[in-house]
């Protein structure tokens, strides 16, 4: 075991594979690593914030849809309100012209009976004229009686 | 078994010998032929084969983890990549946890020194007579005898391997303190403890025994990491090379000490990493 050169050719090969190690392997490597630790780091960020999006999302969706529930529920009410509205409105209509209508046909009527009553009234005079004409054989004046049998018949 | 079926020392022995390269005062410029050779050569000599395989191991590691970084997505990470994340992720929180000061450096090169220290350790779990046998044939094959052809494939069983690491663990040890606490700080540091007086004669004479303490615990800390190291592996080799030796039941027997081995390279490749990240956060942190 004698000591010799070759204690001193490993101590420079020693400092040589160092010093390469230290300019060539070392930096590059840990840079390597250092930047997947980031990228990693900033993937997690990533997710995680893409978690909290996706709940607040949820939140929103559920949110606008009891919303949008609500407003349903509301129309639906005010359609049934407006429906039932219509409804007696019609009603109302249906019963006011109905009465109207009643009301015309009654005035109709009435002036109907009325001219009738008027026709009747001529035709009684007249005939009332002739018959009493053909029983008196002619012996009224027509024109002194006529006055007469007016007042009869407006009587009628 | 290499050459003319030695016996079990000198087959240990032949396991334990570098390939050594170096300046020897008779033969000239060579491989050395034995381990006497060898021990001739003096400190100007070079192991061709640790230093081979630790080199090779290292570039290894930085190829594939540079082919990794070029290559790095920051989206879904394939295989390769994963697991090259996985080990400087790894790294990265053992340097976070222990060391709080900031550095550009410490964290590359606890990432080099495990994987590098781990891949050297793995070469123990090759068996022990394989990449030998191979490199005997080799050496044959130039013209060498086979059993003067040595080779030990494990770079941290030796001990200029583990060594040489600590010791420049060292120098950043001894750069870190006076960076962060200038050369005065360094030397109060190591003169003004763990003895303390407020009378300033008391106090001089109590700076040599401050300063013994204090250059043992500094000292102690690359000879016990290089040596730990080392000591684990090359025992761990030891018992392969043995267990190599008792014939058919090796099998099950280096299988279970492979096994365990597993766990000893991963220990200590962690342990060596986790003592230079103390160590750099202790030199870095004021008392």
């Amino acid at each position: 075991m004698n000591l010799n050169l070759t204690l001193i050719g490993q101590a420079i090969a020693f400092a040589v594979f160092v010093w390469f190690c230290m300019k060539f392997v070392w930096p590059p490597v840990m840079q390597a690593l250092q930047e997947r630790q980031k990228k990693i780091a900033d993937g997690l960020d990533a997710a995680s914030r893409a978690t909290r999006d996706l709940e607040l999302a949820q939140e929103q969706a559920a949110e606008q849809l009891k919303e949008s529930k609500e407003q349903a529920a509301e129309i639906i009410e005010q359609a049934h309100k407006r429906a039932n509205q219509m409804v007696e409105e019609a009603r109302d209509n249906a019963r006011l012209e109905g009465e109207r209508m009643i009301e015309s046909a009654r005035g109709e009527i009435e002036q109907e009976t009325q001219r009738a009553k008027e026709e009747l009234r001529t035709q009684v005079a007249t005939l009332a004229i002739q018959g009493a004409e053909r029983i008196l054989d002619s012996s009224i004046d027509e024109a002194k009686h006529r006055e007469l049998v007016d007042k009869l018949a407006a009587e009628l | 078994m290499a050459g003319n079926n030695p016996t079990s020392t000198e087959y240990i022995q032949h396991h334990l010998q570098n390939m050594t390269f170096g300046l020897h005062p008779e033969h000239g410029l060579g491989l050395a032929h034995s381990a006497q050779e060898a021990q001739e050569m003096g400190f100007w000599a070079i192991h061709l084969d640790t230093m081979g395989w630790s080199i090779g191991l290292g570039i290894l590691f930085l190829w594939v983890f540079r082919m990794v970084a070029k290559t790095a997505t920051t989206g879904v990470p394939s295989g390769m990549q994963n697991f090259v994340e996985m080990m400087v992720e790894f790294v990265d929180n053992s340097v976070r946890e222990t060391f709080h000061g900031k550095s550009k450096l410490i964290a590359p090169l606890s990432l080099t020194i495990f994987c590098w220290i781990f891949l050297m350790n793995l070469m123990d779990l090759v068996p022990v007579d394989f990449l030998p046998m191979l490199a005997q044939k080799i050496g044959a094959w130039f013209g060498a005898d086979p059993a003067h052809v040595y080779f030990k494939v494990v770079p941290t069983t030796d001990v200029n391997a583990t060594l040489g690491m600590s010791l420049a663990v060292f120098a950043l040890i001894i750069f870190y303190s006076i960076r962060e606490k200038g050369f005065s700080g360094f030397v109060a540091e190591l003169t003004l403890h763990p003895f303390n007086a407020s009378n300033p004669f008391v106090q001089a004479l109590l700076i040599p025994a401050n300063f013994l303490l204090e250059a043992v615990t500094l000292l102690a800390k690359p000879v016990s990491l290089a040596l730990r190291l080392f000591g684990n592996l090359y025992a761990g080799e030891l018992i392969f090379i043995l267990i190599a030796m008792i014939g058919l039941w090796q099998l099950p027997l280096h299988f279970a000490w492979a096994t365990f081995h597993l766990l000893i390279i991963t220990l200590q490749a962690f342990i060596f990493m986790m003592l230079t990240i103390v160590y750099l956060s202790m030199a870095t942190e004021k008392h």
